[in-house]
């Protein structure tokens, strides 16, 4: 069933009529969606589908190319604070805005692979780390960026004002149409620069990069070119990031962010697309929903509102969040390394050869 | 601010990151792992000596003590209970488990204390300062700080050449399996240098906080910068990680003084500088990947 017998058969979108079926009923879905939730989840999903767009990315660079950034949240500033910018200051439209901001984080992505060439495994992720910290930094201590009160978002007008075209999103419902259409642009633009010389390429050099140059892979090109692939889907992110939140500052691209985004794509499966969208999901939902109302849990609720209220802090309660997905990331690593995905062949395997 | 005061304090800083960095590196020479919680097992631990002695009243020695105890015990059970059971760890796997273990103990730590900062006061001031030759002024802090990274450095001399735990460490350091055959139990080894480790970063907390202030994320910054004077070091050499300290203790204060808004990246713009010229820091040799 998986054999493949011709080169078309590997690169093809659709491998099965299953997979075309179900993602054209997971479009369906996605694209009903907000006919059955309210606004609250809409928001939600919002900021989930931001989310998938840089795992997507950032999976390219850690999962496919086999480096390791703990500086994301700077890509996603830059993205975030180069499309506000120009849309308030120079006065861009909004699509041409998103794309220069992506190229500028890209830029920065390529700046930032140029040590990376020479350094690997621990020395790399500090430099990744110093990066991170020194955008938020430099944002936090520059007027032009807002400084450490933050910057508000423009109204979202995907029209050209300059031409007269105006076309204003204002509420959740619009913004999750323009969001879900472009992340279902860049996941299928992920998925497919892996299937290409680039992709590959990318693939070669984490399983060995001496193997990779010895046939002749330029290390210097494909390995400044994944940080900046990455970063560029960090840009697009960050953009639309900057609209779902409407207000942020300096503080919201924290070093907890990046590690936040590490975990998205280490709990949904490295060098796995699917695995990111999963993993980024998952993750938003526990950061951002699950511990919301902590007494309305289920079963457990209670409970741990007591035995807060007895031996911890009832206002430190919202710290649970934290406590889960430090659970959620060790326990990922103890018993599931390669995560959802993992899971997800492993359970695909046992039901191939069922009966035996 | 004199020059020579910058030049005490700087080095003082500097010592508390070199033996933070001690903590750090302690653990990557055993077994290889960054324990990126390292700054959060030391806080936490900090959060023991101060709950002793702000609910139970405790003398401070005896506080201390039950602290020195805790880190101990805190750092071979992180070893026991997260990172044994994982199976052929890659470098990213083992980041993402400390990495966990950092969120656990912060969020606990928050969840119990709360997020707001704590008074917590030590025999020792920050404020206090003697004049020993004129002109020369050294904070009772700066003092202590040098007297203690002295007597760790001293320990850990004799520790890793004279006793046969230390020899064990330094055995499994450069070859695990060939450890294992001469009969020792790496197991253990690595249990035992967590727990020295979570001690070394608790001595270190103990003197941050008492510069800075307490809360659940005040180790966060001097963890980086104690990680990032490791790597200037070369992650491997005990001396390398005090210069690199003293380094970065300098150079946060001097450029602190000259650009105080800069003052948080400026030790951050050196390290990634220092990496693009030497990319496996000052004093170790080149960072070898087996092919």
């Amino acid at each position: 069933m998986d054999m493949k017998r011709a080169y078309y058969e590997d690169i093809e979108l659709f491998k099965s009529g299953t997979i075309l079926f179900w993602a054209i009923v997971l479009m369906v879905g996605l694209f009903t969606l907000p006919l059955f939730s309210t606004n609250y989840y809409l928001y939600l999903f919002n900021l989930i589908m931001v989310h998938v767009i840089l795992a997507v990315g950032l999976n390219i660079l850690v999962g496919s190319t086999g480096q390791i950034s703990l500086g994301h949240a700077g890509f996603f500033a830059i993205g975030a604070y180069a499309t506000v910018l120009l849309m308030t200051k120079l006065g861009i439209p909004f699509f041409p805005a998103l794309i220069l901001a992506a190229f500028i984080a890209a830029f920065f992505g390529f700046i930032l692979g140029l040590p990376a060439l020479r350094l690997e495994g621990p020395y790399l992720t500090i430099a990744t780390l110093a990066f991170g910290l020194a955008i938020m930094h430099i944002i936090g201590h520059m007027e032009v960026f807002g400084g450490r009160s933050g910057l508000r978002a423009p109204d979202l007008n995907i029209g050209i004002a300059q031409l007269g075209w105006n076309l204003t999103l204002t509420t959740d419902l619009s913004k999750y149409y323009l969001i879900l259409i472009i992340t279902i642009l860049m996941v299928l633009g992920a998925i497919n620069i892996l299937k290409t010389k680039v992709g590959r390429a990318f693939v070669a050099i984490r399983d060995s990069d001496i193997a990779a140059e010895v046939i002749g892979i330029n290390l210097t090109i494909y390995k400044t070119l994944s940080f900046a692939v990455s970063a560029f889907y960090a840009g697009i992110a960050g953009g639309l990031f900057a609209f779902v939140l409407g207000f942020f500052d300096p503080i919201t691209f924290n070093f907890f962010l990046s590690i936040y985004f590490l975990v998205m794509i280490v709990v949904g499966g490295l060098g796995s697309i699917m695995g990111s969208i999963a993993g980024a999901a998952f993750i938003t939902y526990l950061m951002y929903a699950l511990f919301k109302n902590i007494s309305d849990i289920p079963y457990i609720g209670d409970f741990i509102v007591n035995i807060s209220q007895r031996w911890l802090s009832i206002t430190g309660i919202d710290n649970l969040s934290a406590i889960a997905l430090g659970l959620v990331m060790v326990g990922i690593m103890i018993f599931e390394p390669m995560g959802f995905f993992g899971i997800w062949i492993r359970m695909k395997k046992y039901w191939k050869a069922w009966p035996f | 601010m004199p020059f020579e005061h910058l030049l005490v304090e700087g080095l003082a800083m500097g010592a508390c990151y070199g033996l933070f960095g001690l903590a750090v590196v302690m653990i990557y020479k055993t077994s290889e792992v960054i324990n990126f919680a390292a700054g959060e097992m030391a806080m936490f631990s900090t959060f023991i000596v101060f709950h002793m002695l702000t609910f139970y009243h405790w003398p401070f020695w005896a506080a201390l003590l039950a602290a020195f105890i805790f880190a101990a015990v805190l750092g071979a059970l992180v070893q026991y209970i997260f990172l044994r059971p994982a199976k052929n760890p890659t470098l990213l796997s083992l980041i993402v488990i400390t990495l966990g273990v950092e969120m656990l103990l912060m969020g606990f730590a928050s969840w119990k204390w709360g997020a707001e900062q704590q008074e917590f006061s030590l025999p020792i001031s920050y404020m206090v300062t003697y004049e020993p030759v004129k002109g020369f002024v050294i904070s009772q802090w700066a003092m202590a700080v040098f007297i203690i990274a002295a007597i760790i450095m001293a320990f850990l001399y004799f520790f890793f050449n004279k006793t046969n735990l230390g020899t064990a460490m330094r055995a499994t350091q450069q070859n695990k399996h060939a450890a294992k055959i001469m009969g020792i139990n790496t197991d253990r080894v690595f249990a035992f240098s967590w727990a020295f480790s979570s001690v070394i970063g608790l001595v270190a907390a103990v003197l941050l906080s008492t510069k800075t202030i307490l809360d659940p994320q005040f180790m966060l910054e001097p963890f980086l910068k104690a990680f990032a004077a490791a790597v200037l070091g070369g992650l491997m050499s005990i001396p390398g990680v005090l210069i690199g300290g003293a380094i970065m203790g300098l150079l946060e204060n001097f450029f602190g003084y000259a650009w105080p808004a800069w003052k948080p990246i400026t030790a951050f713009a050196v390290i990634v500088l220092v990496l693009c010229v030497r990319p496996s820091g000052l004093f170790a040799k080149h960072w070898v990947k087996k092919v």
